[in-house]
């Protein structure tokens, strides 16, 4: 099968700076070896919570931040190692939305401008040509081609992502990364993105990387999720297989911390208890340690790979939930 | 409920002067919350869920808020009371908490003293068995090694830390309502199990009512006895727990249910296109004419677009809606 | 969205300013409509003259209209405080742009050459410049204009670091956007709010330092009509014919004021919603 994205071991630290002269005094390893695959016209989600490094991965694979270390091969090509020019030209297919609908437009540009931005850097049109693509776009995405000489601040929370997304779409992309996009959304405008994300990937045939820290909405949306802690990927399945059998001790437990729609469900919570470690000063062994409600000493000592224990279903564990 | 409401709030109407003309962001609602119960309000921005629960402790500005209406708590209106015996009621009998810790934390004093200060006010105890009473709460919302904590500073704790702290301030005091406004909305999915966990037994044990507004209509699930659903500053629908999610009655509740995702749906449906409620919620400013909700009904009728639903009660329901005539 | 011009209005100190300015630029503008004649043609037999019905603000040390000089005195200080922030904007724009945007070595580079600038108060060092270029017209609005450089490039700096972490900055890399472009099209834009400020506060500057080194004797030369050199050779005759320092003093008050006043009422609407 064709492979539209390939990340391989992927690593970004970051420095901890202190004293007068700011030096470094250790490393906080927001991303600590990341690999995983992902196929043409599918979604991969990629959840976790705070401090993760979600989000640190979904900008190294655009080197909006520059990774460290490791291999993000792009349709076959490693980003890694094109320099700028080439580099700016691959950023026509592999395109990003934005968590916050608010400081993701520049507010002095108008609709027009702000989908058209993509279209002027890469290619050269005339207006003609750039309005009807921008209009096109807009009608694609559910907004009213009149309200193309408007300003962001005029649109709702809603518009406005519909706007990042057509800007995103512009150059018909073959993967975007979506950083959280409904997160900062109104419920009820929730269901319209996710339903239009979802009918742009069948029109289309791109390809989402799905960050996020909703699992429902993960789960609705993705054909596979790969499950983050502490900077590493601890589960990566089909979603079906996550959510129905986890077997990392997290996913189980994150899983049952979802409240639910349903009051007559009496959940059988998994409340973790212990201290997360703190990221500049991690542990020998699994990161998940401190916290797993079935730890044994043999945890302490060896930090576990990412193995497939069949079906393409990979664990960081060394006993697996129910294996 | 044959009980005394705890809380009864009448016709109350919350007004903002601004430059561009007067903002009703609470418009007449009725509302009555009993001893020990958990009334969740739900409702998405701009409903004016938020504005209901600081109009009820007066933490808007007096100009340029206007508020009308009655709230009676013990036989008490609050919106008739000096500042005075409101500030007396506040962190005392009537608490609240938020969503942003850090914001409602003071960055330049320690948790100790925070929460120590409120007692101090309230109970008229002296600065070491403030002290006591605070370390004794911190250990209550199970901070560890709360002694030494105590003297931490709010920026040293993590969110979930916080939001307890922020806890153990509000219910130092024992208070017999707590507003919890969006109160696990910043936190991560496994921080917020445990704090609802902690809410639940703080509940119990102190005997406290909550009300809980969130648009997090899982939490609401979980939590709340009965609900209320808020929509462009009224009260749409009221029902306890189960006949709402079960049986939804009005268009905007059925809507909500339908459109949001729950985990183990796409199993038991296949992927299915969310259910969406087309629009957007209206601007304050620009209100539609009859029932609010009307432009974005699917089953709006000629009346609907022109006066605005009566109250039709189905006890222990309440709706407004003009298809339930 | 609030009416600026609304709240501009309910600021009385910043209409009174406004106000003084179009009494200013109308004055510039119109300035031989206004005074017919030759207002630097001397008439010694008129010297010091007071005030009277023909001559409103009188005749100066050489039996020049005081009131002509002042007028066409406007067109003077005027050319000088565009010059001068021309030079200031010019320069200093972009290079506060690049040092705020890139960092690293240039933006030390840039920052130290500044801070060196700074150190010196303004007039001291529009002084210095005067000792090395020499004096009159083009000199005067080359000082003042230099040393107004290193306030453009600290403010354009400061709000470029800003600008540069919002999420459309980012958006804007990520769509293949060079740099250039960013710069000029999202940096820039959203940086003219404080740089509009300071340009009006920096004409009303320009305005004093040009006054100040006119006053000394270094700035504008004679016979061209300059306030501050009106009220440098009105000051010997302070006691008996007062009148000569006087209206050219008012006249640079009255400048000063309107573009501070108005400076001040555009910062008021220009900032909150600058923040949001």
């Amino acid at each position: 099968m064709d492979i539209i994205l390939q990340v391989k071991d992927l690593k970004k630290y970051f420095p901890v700076r202190k004293g007068i002269f700011s030096r470094a005094m250790g490393w906080v390893q927001a991303v600590d070896g990341v690999s995983f695959t992902l196929y043409p016209g599918e979604t991969l989600g990629l959840v976790g919570e705070s401090g993760c490094g979600k989000t640190t991965v979904g900008r190294c694979i655009l080197r909006l931040i520059e990774p460290d270390s490791g291999e993000i091969l792009f349709d076959g090509e490693n980003l890694l190692k094109l320099n700028r020019e080439s580099l700016r030209k691959v950023r026509a297919k592999l395109q990003i939305i934005f968590q916050d609908p608010y400081s993701s437009l520049n507010p002095r540009m108008t609709v027009k401008e702000i989908i058209a931005e993509p279209i002027r850097n890469h290619l050269s049109a005339s207006k003609g040509e750039i309005q009807d693509r921008v209009f096109y776009l807009m009608e694609k995405v559910g907004l009213h081609p009149e309200q193309a000489n408007r300003f962001p601040h005029e649109f709702s929370g809603g518009q406005r992502q519909r706007i990042g997304i057509a800007r995103a779409l512009a150059l018909n992309p073959k993967l975007i990364i979506c950083d959280e996009p409904v997160s900062a959304l109104d419920v009820s405008i929730q269901a319209q993105v996710i339903n239009l994300l979802i009918k742009l990937q069948e029109e289309t045939g791109l390809s989402y990387l799905f960050i996020a820290h909703d699992l429902s909405v993960v789960e609705h949306i993705s054909d596979r999720v790969a499950v983050m802690y502490l900077g590493k990927i601890v589960e990566l399945a089909k979603d079906t297989a996550l959510y129905t059998s986890p077997k990392h001790p997290y996913t189980q437990a994150l899983l049952s911390a979802v409240p639910f729609p349903d009051p007559k469900m009496k959940k059988r919570r998994i409340l973790l208890q212990g201290e997360i470690p703190s990221p500049i000063n991690l542990p020998e062994g699994c990161r998940f340690y401190s916290r797993c409600p079935y730890r044994r000493n043999f945890c302490r000592e060896s930090e576990p790979e990412l193995k497939d224990i069949g079906e393409n279903h990979w664990v960081s564990c060394h006993f697996p939930v129910g294996e | 409920m044959n009980q005394e409401p705890l809380l009864s709030i009448k016709d109350l109407r919350t007004r903002f002067h601004t430059y561009e003309g007067v903002l009703t962001a609470v418009d007449g609602i009725h509302l009555e919350i009993y001893p020990g119960e958990t009334l969740g309000v739900v409702g998405e921005s701009g409903c004016g869920k938020s504005v209901t629960a600081l109009s009820i402790l007066r933490l808007l500005a007096s100009p340029p808020t206007k508020i009308e209406g009655q709230i009676l708590f013990d036989g008490n209106d609050l919106l008739k009371m000096s500042l005075d015996e409101i500030r007396r009621i506040r962190g005392n009998s009537i608490s609240m908490i938020f969503q942003e810790p850090m914001t409602s934390l003071n960055p330049v004093l320690t948790i100790g003293e925070q929460i120590a200060e409120a007692i101090r006010l309230h109970q008229g105890l002296g600065r070491e068995a403030a002290w006591e009473k605070a370390v004794e709460m911190l250990q209550r919302v199970q901070i560890p090694s709360p002694r030494i904590r105590a003297r931490d500073y709010p920026h040293k704790l993590s969110g979930g830390m916080r939001q307890r702290a922020m806890i153990a301030m509000a219910l130092s005091c024992h208070p017999r309502l707590l507003l919890a406004d969006e109160p696990t909305t910043a936190l991560d999915v496994t921080i917020q199990a445990q704090i609802v966990d902690l809410m639940e037994h703080l509940k119990e044990e102190i005997h406290t009512s909550i009300l809980l507004i969130t648009h997090n209509l899982g939490l609401i699930a979980e939590m709340a006895k009965r609900v209320v659903v808020m929509y462009a500053g009224k009260i749409v629908e009221e029902a306890p727990v189960e006949d709402l999610f079960f049986e939804p009655l009005h268009p905007y509740t059925k809507g909500l249910l339908e459109s949001i995702p729950w985990m183990g749906r796409k199993i038991r449906e296949g992927r299915k296109p969310l259910q969406e409620i087309p629009g957007m919620v209206p601007s304050l400013k620009e209100m539609p004419k009859g029932c609010r909700f009307h432009p974005r009904c699917l089953t709006a009728r000629e009346i609907c677009r022109n006066e605005e639903p009566p109250l039709i009660v189905k006890p222990p329901r309440r709706v407004f809606c003009w298809l339930w005539i | 969205m609030i009416n600026p011009w609304m709240r501009f209005k309910k600021n009385k100190a910043a209409l009174f300013g406004s106000i003084l300015l179009l009494i200013y630029f109308v004055t510039a503008l119109f300035a031989p409509l206004l005074y017919p004649g030759n207002p630097s043609a001397p008439n010694l037999a008129t010297a010091l003259e007071r005030p009277s019905i023909k001559e409103p603000l009188g005749k100066d040390e050489l039996g020049r209209s005081i009131l002509g000089r002042i007028i066409y005195g406007s067109r003077v200080s005027l050319l000088i405080a565009i010059g001068v922030v021309c030079v200031g904007l010019f320069i200093g724009v972009p290079l506060g742009l690049i040092s705020g945007y890139y960092g690293g070595k240039v933006d030390f580079g840039i920052q130290r050459a500044t801070d060196t600038l700074l150190a010196f108060p303004g007039f001291l060092l529009a002084l210095a410049l005067v000792a090395v270029l020499g004096v009159g017209l083009k000199n005067t609005i080359i000082s003042v204009g230099i040393s107004m450089i290193p306030i453009y490039i600290r403010l354009v700096r400061g709000c470029t670091l800003s600008v540069k972490e919002q999420t459309y900055v980012e958006a804007a890399r990520a769509l293949g956007t060079r740099d250039l472009t960013i710069l000029f099209r999202h940096i820039l834009p959203n940086v003219m709010a404080p740089i509009t400020i300071q340009t009006s506060l920096g004409m009303g500057t320009a305005i004093l330092f040009a006054a100040g080194l006119g006053f000394l004797g270094i700035g504008v030369q004679p016979p061209t009509p300059e306030w501050g050199a009106m009220l440098g050779s009105g000051r010997p005759y302070l006691f008996h014919a007062p009148h000569v320092a006087t209206f050219p003093g008012m006249a640079i008050f009255f400048a000063v004021l309107g573009f501070n006043l108005s400076g001040d009422g555009l910062r008021d609407i220009l900032d909150p919603r600058f923040k949001s």
